[in-house]
């Protein structure tokens, strides 16, 4: 990863937050802008950041994924559905059904990649369009089911939405979280900080340990990969379910940590903005996460705007119309795709299924 | 000429009939086989499949105002998917449908209502239904060029790029319909233009019936399409850039305006969704109403195999569907979703045709389509 990139995104990271701080600095202190700045983009970053996670694992091994906002979306229903089931009919306490609910959420995702595998791997449909296929059967699946179990007079919970077991507690890092002011940036909800760890993690998995190398062999080059011994197949499809996972834990902050709802078609496009994060971030873990951050900076901006709305400047009135830097990460990422900004190198055999 | 790859050109009526069935066989069987997961799945929900089904057929086919229900459902889907059958065609996979049918709506909403104050003048309606319908065609085949452009002379890869633009458009349609292009009538609360002027109506096939003569048009731009792929010297250019742009470039074919031409035309095919949904049935344009057109209709390229009479009729089941389901859940008590599930398996089932091959153990033919090599950059 060349400085110049993280040189570039710490740039617009930096005009970003020097744009909520110059509009708000009159009516807030500039340090609680930065900190509610950091805090948001951190957490509005999370689900961006593990569908970039997902992207990795199955483009490093070769496997294009589309199916990132499908896997998501599904994960983001089971894992809530299963939480509210267990909270309502069971009684199980709310912590523990959220957690059970994360953990669905996970199996979730990889189940559906597991999908993605069998279609792209082994019977090798043009990866795009199995892709494609997971985005429609999610969106089909959970909008059916989403409207059986809720909205039906013979469902489980008799025709209403069932009393939510709320969100995740926030986990209070000891010590930064006490921190004056910017304590508040380390105060994050379990799904961020998991999706941070995971970064590190993913990193050292790649470039450190021998199942990364074989990992990045496979997508690189399988024939030569076959040749030394590495099984082609096994390898694409455990990194693919286990990139499915990693999309199945972003589809649970919608549901268990964001909000404590769901409602149809709910991850917007989040799964494909990951997928732009993870081009920008050149395949790998950490320029993937600024990346993420990137966007998540434009998508705090907007919230935090919110406040300031009657102190903007004229010149600045712009602004005022959120969608303008809603059309940032969009902008950014076909600039960065056609070389104007930066270059990016897939993995040589991404995209093509192995014929032995 | 032949294109090297493609099959034989079938002579006389018998070879072409089982040319046809052919190429039918696995569509046909996997919609059989999706309709009886479905079935499935409808049973597993509480209700009775045989009903559902007699409900969904009658809902779609059996009356008068029935069948122009289909119709109008189908218009918009025959117009996207043949989008996306013609990019396929020439080895292009336009994600982008959704935006550049907003688009065009959004800009055939303009000239509907605005144009004509702007000019000073009244429109004659020809004229008006032209300019609508054309100007929502162009913009469509402007943002989708635009991609083109990029993948054909800095090699961004079109799928991302159509990926990004849908959004940059939801964006742009959202700002527009909730500022300068909102209804101003004072009890209006939703995102959607005034009503266009009567000029600009494209008027209904028969009296009483919803179904427009925008139906007419996308029969006509299907055949339309398939003369220019099959009987015009650029389809042949665009196909055989679909098939191998490097045997296309030593064949002399310019690859970089012909992958700007394909995704142009493409585009135009979306817009043109949506400026006749806007003409022809809404009279306005309303925020939302281009979701999840994108989807179907590259499930409905690929059921109708990116033939054009394929996705006429694909157009026509997957109307029928959406307009049958209504009354499947009135008769059945099953809600209209499950309709998504069923097509999604009907997409899997053609998507993925070696699990149908399998079932039903018909030999497989040596072909594939690969759409991806890698992001590119």
């Amino acid at each position: 990863m060349e400085w110049k990139r993280f040189g570039f995104i710490a740039l617009i990271i930096l005009v970003l937050f020097g744009i909520v701080v110059l509009i708000g600095q009159e009516e807030v202190d500039p340090g609680v802008i930065i900190a509610s700045m950091l805090a948001t983009t951190i957490a509005v970053a999370t689900p961006l950041t593990l569908g970039a996670l997902s992207g990795i694992y199955c483009e490093r091994a070769g496997v294009v994924n589309i199916g990132i906002e499908g896997m998501m979306l599904s994960a983001a229903f089971f894992g809530w559905f299963s939480a509210i089931y267990l909270n309502t009919i069971f009684e199980v306490p709310d912590t523990a059904s959220l957690w059970i609910g994360v953990v669905v959420a996970l199996l979730t995702g990889g189940l559906m990649a597991l999908l993605h595998a069998i279609l792209s791997v082994s019977f090798k449909v043009d990866q795009i369009i199995g892709g494609t296929v997971i985005n429609i059967l999610a969106i089909g699946i959970t909008g059916f089911l989403n409207r059986q179990m809720f909205f039906e007079k013979g469902s489980v919970f008799g025709g209403q939405v069932p009393h939510a077991p709320g969100t995740l507690d926030p986990i209070h890092i000891p010590l930064l979280a006490d921190l004056p002011v910017i304590g508040r940036v380390f105060d994050q909800q379990p799904v961020t900080i998991l999706a941070i760890v995971l970064v590190f993690v993913t990193h050292f998995v790649l470039f450190r340990t021998r199942w990364g190398l074989r990992t990045r062999a496979v997508g690189e080059h399988p024939r030569a990969a076959d040749t030394v011994g590495i099984n082609v197949v096994r390898m694409r499809y455990i990194n693919v379910i286990i990139g499915g996972m990693m999309a199945g834990l972003g589809g649970a902050y919608f549901t268990l940590e964001s909000v404590p709802s769901f409602e149809p078609l709910m991850t917007n496009g989040r799964g494909f903005i990951a997928l732009a994060a993870m081009i920008f971030g050149n395949w790998s873990p950490f320029g993937a996460w600024s990346a993420a951050l990137v966007f998540g900076a434009a998508q705090a901006l907007q919230i935090n705007l919110q406040f300031f709305r009657e102190v903007i400047p004229p010149q600045l009135a712009i602004l005022q119309i959120s969608y303008v830097v809603g059309l940032a990460p969009y902008l950014l990422t076909m600039l960065i795709l056609t070389g104007i900004v930066g270059k990016t190198t897939p993995p040589a055999a991404d995209g093509q299924p192995y014929d032995k | 000429m032949q294109i090297p790859g493609e099959k034989e050109k079938p002579r006389g009526i018998r070879q072409l009939l089982r040319a046809a069935l052919n190429a039918a066989l696995v569509p046909v069987l996997a919609i059989v086989t999706a309709l009886v997961v479905g079935g499935g799945i409808i049973a597993a929900a509480g209700g009775n499949p045989i009903a559902a089904y007699r409900g969904l057929f009658e809902g779609a086919f059996g009356s008068a105002a029935a069948w122009s229900e289909t119709a109008v459902w189908a218009t918009p889907y025959i117009f996207a998917g043949l989008a996306v059958a013609l990019a396929f065609k020439g080895g292009l996979f336009n994600i982008g449908a959704e935006g550049q049918l907003a688009l065009g709506a959004v800009i055939s909403a303009w000239v509907g209502y605005a144009l004509p104050g702007l000019l000073g003048i009244s429109l004659p309606p020809y004229i008006h239904i032209l300019l609508a319908v054309g100007l929502g065609a162009a913009m469509g085949a402007l943002w989708a060029a635009i991609p083109g452009w990029l993948k054909a002379y800095l090699g961004g890869h079109e799928v991302i790029n159509t990926i990004m633009m849908n959004y940059i458009a939801i964006n742009i349609t959202q700002y527009l319909l909730n500022g300068p292009m909102k209804d101003p009538s004072p009890l209006n609360i939703s995102a959607r233009t005034p009503y266009i002027a009567e000029s600009a109506h494209l008027p209904p096939l028969f009296e009483g019936l919803r179904v427009h003569w925008g139906f007419i048009l996308a029969l006509v731009a299907a055949a339309l399409v398939w003369l220019l792929l099959w009987k015009t010297t650029k389809g042949f250019d665009i196909r055989t850039v679909g098939l191998n742009p490097d045997s296309a470039k030593y064949a002399g074919i310019d690859v970089q305006s012909t992958v700007v031409l394909t995704m142009a035309i493409s585009g135009m095919l979306a817009g043109m969704a949506g400026a006749v949904e806007v003409t022809g049935l809404n009279y306005r344009h309303e925020l939302g109403f281009s979701m999840g057109y994108g989807f179907d209709s590259i499930a409905i390229a690929l059921l109708g195999k990116s033939h054009p009479l394929g996705v006429v009729l694909a157009s026509i089941l997957f109307g029928a569907m959406r307009n049958g389901a209504t009354r499947m859940q009135f008769m059945t008590q099953i809600p209209v979703d499950v309709i998504s599930v069923i097509q999604a398996l009907i997409l899997l089932f053609v998507a993925a045709d070696a699990i149908i091959r399998f079932i039903y153990r018909i030999r497989a033919r040596a072909e594939r389509v690969t759409l991806t090599r890698g992001w590119g950059g």
